[in-house]
């Protein structure tokens, strides 16, 4: 039983590790699949620096684009894991009706395509506003303007945090019910045991899908580009309609995405590595 | 007589509408006294124990611990850290070292101060005598030590009482007895203990009160000497008869 949470679900680059020291030399603990971030990396260097028209043309052009796409991102999946948890502790909660609430929640995001959302909470959304501000008289609602980039961070923390949630649910269904019985019979509440014994066990064995996600949300904020966001894709388009060089600019886009996906992945596979090797 | 520390009465309890589990239990255990529970698996004697610190609902009865009545009780948590429970699979928090599973609860629960609670977690592990593994993980110790561990961080709660469900059912023959002479000892420093175990010799040795237990019902009950030697319940000699060999 207490083995059982011992060790972790495999990832691809654990049969990699550790690399076997060679006899004298010392072994270098470095992940080969760097290899493959350095060797992409490399090639976008290299096209923007040999071939500069059209190649750094593009990028001066889309750069603020990777700035945005960055910064979606990276505060979607900040607050997706919060609200992922608070969905998660409500399907799992005592009450029926936060377990319902929790639920209902997570089968209508999930079962509405991103982009929808997306769409809805920049053009749909605002207009519900402005009506409801005329019908109680209420200015500041009845004026409201959304915000493109708050919008289309709020659609995309909505959606990734039902699909966290599961990941969450899974995780903390894995811990052995053991766990939390030994933590309720010493005293602590449901809350505390949650919070000190349960939690920090899920937080690692969820580790691998979580990056997952971080990884997924990256590429899925390329759809914020439809609701007004100037991220990277919607900054290429914009350099393709007045260039006209389709082949050139989305091969320079899609690699500038394949650098910072092979970069997170490596980041999320070391992360993983050492929350494994701290027990 | 004074009141007794745990009081029983009347316990039912069924899962899922089907199997009864407990058919009208009642017991009642003073301060300071040792019981044990025997019984064949599924007599209930578990879910009995569980009942105790509430970890399992019944259906009608009453329990009382401690002056607290268990049914009505909102804060059943205050009552929990009353009652230190000693588990069959020992349920460290793997997590956390050995030092760490005895601090959080008093930290969290008790709200002791640090240096506090660790006096009180190097003492408890010099009692049971693996001083030396406050630093370790659970998964690095053998099962002997994980129970032991177990022991001490539900001793560092101070509970009034300790329950055990079956602590050395899950251990090499060899590391038992180590474990039950930490149990033998609290026994004799006069902790109220409800234990359930089909460990005999442990029985004979520390208990006040050994109790037989069938169908969720108390076949018999005496001083352990008398129920192993002269049992007046057939029901009692079959059983013992399996266990004795």
């Amino acid at each position: 039983m207490t083995q059982q949470n011992e060790r972790q679900p495999k990832s691809l680059s654990d049969h990699f590790y550790p690399l076997p020291a060679t006899n004298g030399k010392v072994a270098i603990n470095i992940d080969p699949w760097w290899g493959l971030f350095a060797a992409v990396a490399a090639l976008v260097l290299f096209m923007i620096l040999f071939i500069p028209d059209p190649y750094a043309q593009v990028v001066r052009f889309i750069q603020d684009g990777i700035g945005i796409t960055v910064v979606t991102t990276v505060l979607s999946f900040i607050l997706m894991l919060f609200l992922g948890l608070v969905v998660a502790l409500g399907r799992l909660s005592q009450s029926r009706f936060l377990r319902l609430l929790a639920t209902i929640f997570t089968e209508i995001v999930r079962g509405i395509p991103l982009l929808v959302q997306l769409i809805f909470w920049y053009f749909a959304f605002p207009s519900i506003i402005q009506e409801i501000g005329s019908l109680l008289n209420f200015r500041p609602f009845e004026t409201y303007l959304a915000n493109p980039l708050g919008m289309a961070i709020l659609g995309l923390t909505v959606c990734y945090s039902a699909y966290m949630s599961e990941i969450y649910r899974a995780g903390i269904q894995g811990i052995p019910k053991g766990q939390m019985e030994a933590a309720l019979s010493l005293g602590m509440t449901r809350f505390q045991a949650m919070r000190y014994v349960i939690l920090p066990q899920a937080i690692r064995l969820i580790l691998p899908p979580v990056g997952n996600e971080f990884i997924s949300l990256l590429k899925d904020s390329s759809l914020v580009s439809v609701v007004a966001v100037t991220d990277m894709t919607r900054r290429g388009r914009e350099f393709m309609s007045a260039h006209f060089i389709p082949v050139q600019t989305w091969t320079m886009i899609a690699l500038i995405y394949l650098v910072m996906t092979l970069f997170s992945a490596r980041v999320v596979a070391y992360i993983e590595r050492r929350t494994q090797s701290e027990r | 007589m004074e009141n007794p520390i745990i009081h029983i009465e009347n316990i039912h309890k069924s899962f899922n509408e089907e199997v009864h589990a407990l058919r009208g239990v009642s017991l009642d255990i003073n301060k300071g006294e040792v019981v044990v529970i025997i019984g064949p698996s599924g007599s209930g004697k578990s879910t009995l124990l569980r009942c105790i610190n509430r970890l399992e609902d019944y259906d009608s009865g009453s329990i009382v611990v401690d002056g607290i009545p268990l049914t009505e009780a909102e804060n059943i948590h205050l009552v929990r850290m009353e009652v230190g429970m000693v588990f069959q699979q020992f349920n460290l928090f793997p997590h956390l070292s050995v030092l760490d599973n005895i601090l959080l609860a008093q930290r969290v629960v008790r709200r002791r101060e640090r240096g506090e609670s660790e006096e009180t977690a190097r003492a408890l592990l010099e009692k049971v005598g693996i001083a030396e593994k406050a630093d370790a993980f659970p998964a690095q110790l053998s099962g002997g030590q994980q129970q032991r561990v177990a022991i001490a961080r539900a001793l560092a709660m101070n509970p009034k009482i300790m329950l055990f469900d079956e602590p050395t059912s899950a251990l090499d023959p060899e590391m038992i007895q180590e474990v039950l002479d930490v149990m033998q000892t609290l026994a004799k420093e006069g902790m109220t203990m409800v234990v359930v175990s089909h460990e005999i010799g442990f029985a004979r040795a520390a208990a006040d009160r050994a109790i037989l237990m069938d169908e969720g019902q108390i076949v018999e009950q005496a001083v352990p000497d008398v129920l192993f030697e002269n049992p007046t319940e057939e029901r009692t000699r079959l059983f013992l008869s399996k266990v004795l060999h």
